[in-house]
């Protein structure tokens, strides 16, 4: 017995849904990275569940390019995490808004 | 030689350079000296152009030296190139050695003037660009050279700029120019649009097919031309300026608005000669406003007091002979009138700045008076130009005019001719009246100035006496003058001789002139019929010649005052309340605009976040909807 698509794409709905809430909602800049990583996923599930449906690798490899994508923003993220740590000691979003009108 | 003839320009240039950084640590006396010298070694290396020029024949006496580009721009080709041809050469000697000589004399005239490197430094300025205009082998540089010598004018006329008349005086100089020039500018674009280059030579071969004679292009374009001319050469209606300019130094009033500079305008018209004889109206007109201008401002020297302002608008009117003889075709005549005008009109500046010396600054010839015994160099010399412009043989001046009024009489424009021959007569009385009431008579000298009274320098000296020769003996050279000139106006041949025989021009042309000393001499030396008693009886008509017809004052009313105020309103209305208004205006309104902008920019990560959410959604529904209905 298998899952139906539908329960994958309610899934990765939901997964994205938690993700995007997080991100719009929590303040400290290492949660909102992970939710964005949480948003990510979401559509990496989406699209396993649509390329094994259709019988198609397409998803199967932009899932890879995505992880890939995601490795490297990671670590490009954690670094500006890093620094703006060390510039003004949080991690507060709140705290860097330099760019206000 | 001829190709090295672009060093006449090095030396002076080498003057300017070295007065104006090291003038005044070089001192006084070597300050001068250089100045002095450079435009020496100038007259030398002129008068070894003229030798190299007499070797040619005759016909091929017109030498071309493109020395660099100097504009190159799509269809204008603009080159810095002289040329050397007889007429150029002839205005060469004339500014080189007038002008070497009032150098030296100015060695002696600024003695103790503090701003003498200054001096110097503009002099050497001006011979540069004279010397530009007259071997300028294209429009545009003999406009450039136009420009540099209206610039030194100013220059100089304010030399004194502390005195506020001074000042005054070279704006007004440097502004009622600008109107001549203006016209002269548009002729030039004229020249360019009507024949695509602006070279001496291309010009005037082209113009016979290109201009079609007596048409309206070749009359606009001699006329525009002309305009230029009246402007730096001080005819009617721009001559104003000329007699404010004696607020100048002497030496510069004798060099640039006697001898050399105020003369560019008959120069100008006569080397475009081709030009002119394709314009018959534009030569009439020429002809017409020297002529006017000649006694217009002999009547007013009639009357005048200050003895540099007699000499201003003499050379006023005598600048209008030069342009009667050029406007009736005879170049060659204006041409040698111009010469030995430079020597005598020259030598009585020079002589009046002598006596104003000596005088320490006194211009006002009712306080001088039997100077003749004291400053006997400056008295001899003095009288010897006076005779020269006079019109007595032999001297220079009488066989210039003379061949001026002869070319008048016989171009069939009579009355042309008998303006002129009353204003040789009026010549000859205002400069008698100058001489007797400088140098003759009792004196009437103040005490003071009495005592200091002495004969100049000779640095001064030297140049009087130098000039006075020239001024008598130059009118023996008129036959190989005319000569030497011929291949330059060839084509433009005045008019044969008919009508009254040769012999009775001239007798007229000295009777004119020894009514007029005679007339002067009855007056003020004899006292046989006092002037003072002619003025009371008609006091309207000495007050209207005392003051110049009141043409200063009626621009003053009709000019200057209207756009005073124009320029009031515009500086208080128009540009505080419309230019100020837009500048002012364009900030506050992008200002007002971003205040309200300025809310969304909250600097809040999730405000942000927030908007990309609403915008994806709004997206995607849209996108939604349309697969729906598609």
């Amino acid at each position: 017995m298998s899952v139906p698509v539908y329960g994958y794409v309610a899934l990765s709905g939901l997964l994205f849904l938690i993700g995007a809430i997080g991100v719009l909602v929590r303040r400290n800049v290492l949660v909102i990275l992970m939710c964005v990583e949480l948003m990510l996923n979401a559509a990496n599930l989406a699209l396993l569940a649509f390329g094994s449906a259709h019988q198609s690798l397409d998803g199967q490899v932009t899932v890879l390019m995505v992880m890939a994508v995601a490795a490297a923003e990671v670590a490009v993220g954690l670094a500006l995490i890093v620094t703006l740590f060390r510039h003004q000691g949080a991690t507060d979003v709140d705290e860097v808004s330099l760019l206000k009108g | 030689m001829l190709q090295y003839a672009w060093l006449v320009l090095v030396f002076p240039l080498a003057g300017v350079l070295i007065n104006a950084f090291f003038g005044y640590r070089l001192g006084r006396r070597a300050c001068g000296a250089l100045a002095t010298v450079a435009v020496a070694l100038s007259f030398l290396w002129g008068v070894g152009i003229l030798a190299g020029l007499l070797n040619l024949p005759a016909e091929a006496r017109e030498v071309h030296l493109a020395l660099w580009d100097w504009i190159v721009a799509a269809d204008l080709h603009v080159g810095l190139s002289l040329l050397v041809d007889p007429l150029s050469v002839v205005m060469l000697l004339v500014v080189t050695g007038v002008g070497a000589l009032i150098h030296l004399y100015s060695n002696g005239y600024m003695r103790e003037d503090p701003d003498y490197a200054r001096f110097f430094t503009y002099l050497n300025l001006f011979i540069v660009g004279m010397l530009l205009l007259v071997l300028a082998d294209n429009f545009l540089l003999l406009y450039l050279g136009w420009e540099a010598v209206g610039l030194c004018s100013y220059l100089l006329i304010g030399f004194w700029y502390q005195k506020k008349s001074a000042a005054d005086a070279g704006k007004k100089a440097f502004i009622v120019n600008r109107v001549g020039d203006f016209g002269f500018a548009l002729g030039i674009m004229l020249i360019f649009a009507t024949f695509g280059t602006l070279g001496f030579r291309e010009v005037f071969e082209r113009a016979p097919v290109t201009l079609q004679a007596g048409g309206a292009v070749a009359t606009a374009i001699t006329l525009l031309l002309f305009t230029g001319a009246i402007g730096k050469s001080a005819q009617i209606p721009l001559y104003v300026w000329l007699p404010d300019a004696m607020e100048g130094p002497t030496p510069v009033s004798a060099l640039i608005h006697a001898a050399t500079m105020v003369t560019a305008g008959v120069y100008m018209v006569a080397r475009t000669h081709v030009l002119f004889a394709l314009a018959p109206v534009s030569s009439a007109v020429v002809a017409a406003i020297g002529t006017l201008t000649a006694i217009y401002a002999a009547t007013i020297a009639l009357v005048q007091t200050d003895i540099k302002r007699v000499l201003a608008y003499s050379t006023i009117s005598q600048l209008g002979y030069m342009f009667l003889a050029v406007g009736v075709g005879a170049y060659a005549a204006g041409i040698f009138h111009l010469t030995t005008h430079a020597f005598f009109k020259a030598l009585l500046f020079l002589g009046a700045g002598s006596v104003i010396h000596a005088l320490g600054g006194e211009q006002d010839m009712r306080r001088m008076g039997g100077l003749f015994s004291k400053l006997r160099v400056t008295g001899i010399t003095f009288v010897v130009a006076w005779l020269a412009i006079s019109g007595i043989p032999p001297l220079s001046g009488f066989f210039s005019k003379d061949e001026i009024l002869a070319a008048a009489y016989h171009s069939g424009n009579v009355p042309l001719w008998l303006i002129g021959l009353i204003t040789a007569g009026l010549t000859a009385f205002y400069m008698s009246r100058a001489v007797f009431l400088t140098f003759f008579g009792d004196s009437r000298v103040s005490h003071e100035a009495a005592h200091h009274l002495h004969e100049s320098p000779p640095t001064m000296t030297v140049p009087l006496a130098v000039l006075a020769v020239l001024a008598a003996i130059a009118g023996l050279g008129a036959s190989a003058f005319n000569g030497f000139l011929e291949p330059v106006f060839e084509g433009a041949h005045a008019a044969e001789a008919g009508g009254l025989p040769e012999a009775a021009l001239i007798a007229l042309s000295v009777l004119a002139a020894v009514v007029g000393i005679a007339l002067a001499w009855l007056m003020y030396q004899r006292r046989a019929i006092a002037p003072e008693r002619i003025g009371a009886r008609v006091p309207s008509l000495h007050r209207l010649l005392y003051n110049a017809y009141y043409v200063d004052y009626g621009y003053q009313r009709l000019v200057v005052r209207p756009l005073h105020a124009l320029a009031q309103w515009l500086a208080r209305s128009f540009d505080l309340g419309v230019i100020d208004g837009i500048v002012n205006g364009v900030p506050a309104l992008v200002s007002g605009m971003s205040r309200r902008l300025r809310g969304w920019q909250s600097g809040y990560v999730r405000r942000y976040a927030l908007s990309l959410v609403f915008g994806v959604v709004i997206v995607t529904t849209v996108a939604l909807v349309m697969v729906r209905t598609i």
